[in-house]
Order: C-alpha cells, then sequence, then structure tokens
C-alpha cells in the first residue's frame, strides 16, 4: 500500500542537539494525524522535515511512493504537500486581499503573467471566495499589522490552501489564538482540508483540540515517536503523561 | 484624478505634456530634462529590484555599458544611426543582464549591493586600462541621426528630447504593466517574506533574476541616450560608483510607488546640481543630502506616495 506520507528512518540532528532520531511513521491517505510533545522535542523539525525547509541527515521521505526526501520547499509544495506557520508567514506590506491573490497567482497551473493583472476581477472573486469561506472576507483591505491574530492564523492557512495540497501541514494552528477562538478556528480549518479530502497532520499543544481533531497522535520527545495510537490511548500513556502533557509529575513521589 | 488610474491613458498624457514641454523650455532646460529622463530610466531599474527588497549599487555597469555602446559604434563603425544604437544597447546590456543576473540573485542586502558595485568596478578599471578605447580620457561620441535624418543645432537637441521622451513614455508604461501585473504583485510580496513565496511555490531567484535583467536593459537605454546627449563617454562619468549612488539617490528618492515619481526625483537631482554649482559650488552634495533627509523623515515611502497611495 503506498501512503500519502512516509518516513524511513529519517534523522537529522543540529550539533549536540537530536531533533529527529530514526523517525518513522506511515500516514494513510485522508488522515488526520496531530503531532504532540514539548518544545525542541521535534514537532517543527519534522514538518521542516517533511516540507524540504530542511534536508534530513539519514532516511527517506516519501510522498504517495515519490522519493521527495532532497526535494526544496517550493517542489514540494508543487508536488502537493502544503504548510501553514507557527508564526503566521504573510507579505506584511500587502493586503489581506492582495496576499491572497498573490498565493492564487502562484498555485495557478498557468505561469504567473506579467501583462495580467494582479487584481483582475475574476482573481478577485475567486480570492474573496477564499476569504469568505474563513469567515475573514471583512478583512480583505486591511494590511497585516492591523490584523487580529485568529484571522492572521486563518489567513496563513488559507494560502497554503490555494495549492490545492493532497498533505497539509499545519504547525500550531492555534497557538497565539485566545482560547475561545481555538475551537471555531479549528472547526473552519478541518470543514476545508476534509471538504477536499486532505491528509492533514497538526501540531498542537492544546489536548481538547487533539483529542478533538485528530484520529491519531504522534508524540514526541527529544527527536524520537514515543506513542502512536489513537488520542486517548496516547494521553494516559505513562510515559506521554511525564514527558508531553505533565500530567503525572515525576516528582510528586519525592515530596 | 480617475482617469489617471488608466495606464494607456496616463502614458498618452504625459507624453503630449513632455512633447509640450520642448516648445516652451529654453535649450538649456531641454537638455536637462533630456538628461534626467534618460538617468531617470536607469533609477527606474533600480526601482524594479527595490519592489523586491534589493538595491544595486553598481547600476553604473549597465549605463555605463549602454554609453560606451553608442561611443564605440559610432568610434569603430561609423554608425550613427540612434535605433540601431537603442537596440544594440538592449541587447548587450541584456545579455550581461541574463549572464550575472542569475548569479545576483542569490544574493540579498548588503551582499547584492556590494556584488553589483564590484561588476561595475571591474569594467570601470578594464575601460580606463584600455587606451584604445580612450582610458580615462574616454571617447567621444558623434551626434546621432534618426534613420537617415541628420539634424544640427536645435534640431538635434528636439529630436534627442524626443526621443527620449518617447522612449521613457514606452518604458515607464511597459514598467507599470510589469508592477501591477501577477509577476509585478509577486515582487512585492518577496520584498516582504521571501521564505513564504518559496512556500507557495514560487522561485524567488527567478524573480530576482527577472527584474535585475530588467534593470540592466534600462540602464542601458539610459546610458545610449546620455552619452548622444553629452557627445562624450569616459569611465569616470558613466561607470564609477558615484554615479551608481546617484541612481539609487534617486530611487530612494523617490521610492517604488510611482513611476513618474523615480523621473521627477531625476529632474530634482539634474536642478539641484545645476544651480547649485551656480551658486553654490562644491556644496551642491549638501544641498541634496538635507532634501534626501527631508523627504526621508517626512515621507518614508518616497515622493511617489504624494501621487500613488498606498497604505504602509
Amino acid at each position: 500500500m503506498t501512503f500519502a506520507l512516509e518516513t524511513r528512518g529519517m534523522q537529522k540532528s543540529f550539533g549536540a542537539v537530536t531533533a529527529a532520531a530514526d523517525i518513522n511513521v506511515e500516514v494513510p491517505e485522508r488522515a488526520v494525524w496531530s503531532l504532540i510533545g514539548t518544545n525542541g522535542a521535534g514537532k517543527t523539525t519534522f514538518v521542516n522535515l517533511v516540507t524540504g525547509y530542511l534536508h534530513p541527515d539519514a532516511g527517506q521521505i516519501l510522498f504517495k511512493g515519490r522519493d521527495i526526501t532532497m526535494l526544496g520547499p517550493r517542489e514540494i509544495t508543487r508536488a502537493g504537500i502544503c504548510r501553514s506557520f507557527q508564526i503566521p508567514q504573510l507579505c506584511g506590506e500587502l493586503t489581506a486581499l492582495e496576499n491572497m491573490l498573490v498565493s492564487l497567482a502562484i498555485s495557478s497551473p498557468e505561469t504567473p503573467s506579467f501583462f495580467r493583472k494582479g487584481h483582475a476581477k475574476e482573481a478577485q472573486d475567486r480570492a474573496m471566495a477564499i476569504l469568505e469561506r474563513f469567515q475573514i472576507a471583512d478583512y480583505a483591505p486591511r494590511l497585516m499589522a492591523e490584523l487580529p491574530a485568529g484571522v492572521r492564523k486563518l489567513l496563513d492557512i488559507a494560502m497554503a490552501m490555494t495549492g490545492n495540497p493532497q498533505v497539509m501541514m499545519l504547525d500550531e494552528p492555534t497557538s497565539g489564538v485566545a482560547s475561545e477562538e481555538k475551537f471555531p478556528i479549528m472547526d473552519l480549518v478541518m470543514e476545508a482540508l476534509a471538504a477536499e479530502n486532505v491528509t492533514t497532520l497538526f501540531v498542537e499543544h492544546d489536548m481538547d483540540i487533539v483529542t478533538r481533531y485528530s484520529e491519531r497522535v504522534l508524540a514526541f520527545y527529544d527527536g524520537r515517536i514515543i506513542a502512536d495510537d489513537a488520542p486517548d490511548e496516547v494521553l494516559s500513556d505513562p510515559q506521554v503523561q511525564r514527558y508531553v502533557t505533565g500530567t503525572i509529575p515525576g516528582r510528586e513521589g519525592a515530596q | 484624478m480617475k482617469i489617471l488610474a488608466n495606464t494607456p491613458v496616463a502614458a498618452g498624457l504625459t507624453l503630449a505634456g513632455l512633447v509640450g514641454l520642448a516648445f516652451i523650455l529654453p535649450d538649456w532646460a531641454l537638455f536637462l530634462l533630456t538628461i534626467a529622463l534618460a538617468k531617470g530610466l536607469v533609477s527606474l531599474g533600480i526601482v524594479t529590484q527595490m519592489r523586491a527588497g534589493l538595491v544595486s549599487f553598481g547600476q553604473g555597469l549597465f549605463f555605463g555599458l549602454g554609453a560606451y555602446v553608442a561611443g564605440l559604434m559610432a568610434h569603430f563603425t561609423g554608425i550613427t544611426d540612434i535605433f540601431l544604437m537603442t537596440i544594440l544597447a538592449v541587447l548587450a546590456t541584456g545579455l550581461v543582464g541574463v549572464v550575472f543576473g542569475p548569479l545576483l540573485a542569490k544574493y540579498r542586502g548588503i551582499f547584492f549591493a556590494m556584488l553589483s558595485l564590484s561588476l561595475s568596478m571591474i569594467l570601470y578599471g578594464t575601460i580606463s586600462k584600455m587606451t584604445s578605447i580612450g582610458g580615462t580620457d574616454g571617447l567621444n561620441v558623434a551626434a546621432p541621426t534618426f534613420l537617415g535624418y541628420e539634424p544640427e543645432a536645435r534640431a538635434l537637441s528636439l529630436s534627442l528630447y524626443f526621443y527620449t521622451a518617447i522612449i521613457t513614455v514606452i518604458a515607464g508604461t511597459l514598467t507599470r504593466i510589469y508592477f501591477d501585473s501577477q509577476q509585478g504583485m509577486i515582487s512585492l510580496a518577496i520584498r516582504s517574506n521571501e521564505l513564504r513565496v518559496e512556500y507557495l511555490g514560487a522561485s524567488v531567484r527567478r524573480a530576482h533574476t527577472q527584474n535585475y535583467i530588467i534593470s540592466a536593459i534600462l540602464g542601458g537605454l539610459g546610458g545610449v541616450i546620455t552619452a548622444l546627449a553629452i557627445g562624450h563617454v569616459d569611465p569616470e562619468s558613466a561607470i564609477y560608483w558615484t554615479i551608481s549612488g546617484e541612481f539609487v539617490f534617486v530611487a530612494i528618492l523617490a521610492g517604488y510607488l510611482s513611476i513618474p515619481a523615480v523621473f521627477a526625483a531625476s529632474i530634482v537631482l539634474e536642478l539641484v546640481r545645476s544651480f547649485s554649482n551656480l551658486y553654490f559650488p562644491n556644496t551642491w552634495q549638501l544641498a541634496l543630502g538635507v532634501f534626501l533627509l527631508i523627504v526621508i523623515l517626512t515621507l518614508p515611502n518616497g515622493l511617489g506616495s504624494l501621487l500613488h497611495r498606498r497604505r504602509a
């Protein structure tokens, strides 16, 4: 069986720090998985490796059976793996609408034109339709500095969606967002991804979101995957509780 | 003002205005305007790169190449047709742009600026040492002919001015169309966030290369016209880093929002230079410096923000 995404013995270290030690995952198509772990456990490194920002020291990354290990972000985006960012990566001198227009112009199968207007009516209509889908159309004429955190997050994800991804990596989609906004944002994003049958992996610190939205959880610690199962199983795993969620304080017995 | 937003209309009106000026302005002002427009073309090239976040400190390379194409053609082949010279200069600078563009597009910020500067200084050094083409003294450039028409005196400066005005309007219009296009919008996005543009699937290096080639050609156009207007070309005034610095000065003064602003800034520079030379010799740089300071403090997006509103 070919998987939407597969890593084989993927390793990456930065000096003495091992950010990925022998990572093996097999993500089936249309899966919705989450990645949990403390800071520095290797979640974002995993995202960076899969999307080509970093290259592994050893091992292989396969996308639908195709080796993409040494490709860069541009080729990997073109192949069909898109990502969003923990800190939204938007173009600050452009408005929200223009950010969408740029994304659409780039992801279009035709090469972006030197003559066709970037603000052409039909392009604007398409951009607005996507902004509406993510319920941020009201912010279309605003510059990035004026957008609330939740809107920036959604815009960042909406931009990644223009590439018609088959696999989407969301790096902490709700970090920096007010707690009451987290579920509405996740509902919107997950609905949009499910509608397109996108295989989704998301990095998340909020365990309520992990349990609610993912079918399966990968728990990272020290560059390793220490648990890989359904959310309830993973969250009740003693190792995960000790190293990731902190629900069993390790020092309690000593007091 | 709404009608000016229509590029072809604005271009037509600009050309009509420039042609009209020829009948009002005295000879010295017409000459100044010809030089200002020609040099403005070079700065327009820098603005093209500035929109994607790069500033070249070596446009003297292309300005000088264009100027020397005119000088050498007239000197060695006796051909003085301005159209042929322009075509050859565009080909020569375009070719150099195609060769060095992909190399320089790997660099950013000060590294790009210094590398572009060093390329221009290599040409400066080489031409300065080539006594067969005049070395540091340069070459005289014969008066241009226009498809067989050989004007003299006032007719010559008028013809050259009209030619410059037409080239300026064509180049300005094409640049505006490019800036407003999808590719042009991608350049603006690169200025803000290169990483995101790569992650969206576009090649940042390719965009920088394209802008570099466009700026090379614009630099060559400016060089040809300036050499023909002055009738002389030498490495000091065509390639040396101080001339590259002037082009950057104009680009920063103008900002990247408006294309007419680039030429307005270029005219300001030439006016300040002429008048300061007349009334306060040796201090005209001081006057320019103060002016630039005021513009930067009051209009951080350059003179263009007066003409072309964009919230930023």
